[in-house]
């Protein structure tokens, strides 16, 4: 049976954009840290764990977040539900923080809550947290987003059932640059429940459709 | 003690990232884990850290380092008893 992506979003160069459509514009020569700020301020949630996150974090929490606001609506079950991410710079930014942290041995104080960072699945750890998304996770390294790949991976774990909702895409951040690119993917066996859904087959050729809309 | 303690309230905010707290929100004589601030253990190793490069306090014993941070209060006490 086909599976079907219900939602994707994009956050890069201040823009979050919700299904190809503006969703979020931030100041103009705004940095990542006070960029990702506004969009969190903006969705008038309280959650001060997110404070304490690194910019990785951060990033794919807030993409998450609002993609998954929007499939709450439809309805999904996070302990069906699968993370598979993917990036190029895995916990890099974060490392080279906790490096200056223990460099030099006359100032020496490494700091648990940046070391804790220092994996790039840690975001997945947060959005299940958050989510209690409880179904299989995997965080891939790649040079760019490998769609082959990840539709592959995906629709393996829905023909084996192992899972019925997948939130999949590209989280890479590195020394300021940032992209988020995530979708929503939902088992054809689901959404046949609910027809007033709009969704695009899961293939190779959507995904690199929406990663460059 | 009360400079100590005001002082204290701003480097744990600073430290362990509580954004939107403010010095006034804290009660010096609230519990810090569980109620009251609801730090956790990553936060408990923070204050370890905060503790010993800001006071110069080495804090290797678990059941000492439970009642120090008990409260802001407790753990200017201990500074104020201990600093060299």
């Amino acid at each position: 049976m086909d599976n079907f992506i219900s939602s994707f979003i994009r956050i890069s160069n201040n823009l979050v954009s919700l299904n190809g459509a503006p969703f979020f514009r931030g100041s103009a020569g705004e940095e990542f840290e006070g960029f990702i700020k506004q969009v969190y301020k903006s969705l008038g949630i309280t959650y001060s764990t997110f404070y304490k996150m690194d910019n990785l974090s951060k990033l794919g929490f807030i993409a998450a977040e609002i993609l998954l606001n929007t499939e709450k609506k439809i309805g999904f079950a996070p302990e069906k539900t699968g993370i598979f991410f993917q990036n190029s710079s895995s916990s890099l930014d974060t490392d080279f923080t906790y490096f200056n942290t223990i460099k030099d041995k006359e100032n020496y104080f490494p700091s648990p809550a940046v070391f804790v960072y220092t994996l790039p699945n840690i975001v997945i750890g947060e959005i299940c947290i958050r989510n209690k998304i409880k179904g299989e996770n995997s965080f891939f390294i790649a040079e760019t987003f490998d769609p082959e790949f990840m539709e592959a991976y995906v629709e393996e774990l829905f023909a084996h059932e192992l899972i019925e909702y997948a939130l999949c895409g590209w989280v890479e951040l590195f020394e300021g640059n940032y992209e988020a690119f995530l979708y929503f993917v939902r088992s054809g066996k689901k959404l046949s429940e609910n027809s007033s859904v709009k969704a695009k087959l899961h293939s190779t050729e959507t995904l690199k459709k929406i990663f460059t809309e | 003690m009360d400079e100590l303690i005001s002082k204290l309230k701003e480097q744990i905010i600073k430290a362990l990232k509580l954004e939107d707290v403010k010095p006034e929100d804290i009660d010096a004589d609230a519990p810090l884990f569980g109620e009251g601030l609801g730090l956790d253990s990553i936060d408990a190793l923070e204050l370890i850290v905060l503790m010993e490069k800001d006071y110069g306090l080495r804090l290797e014993n678990a059941s000492v380092a439970k009642t120090v941070f008990t409260s802001i209060r407790t753990m200017a006490e201990y500074i104020q008893q201990h600093k060299k």
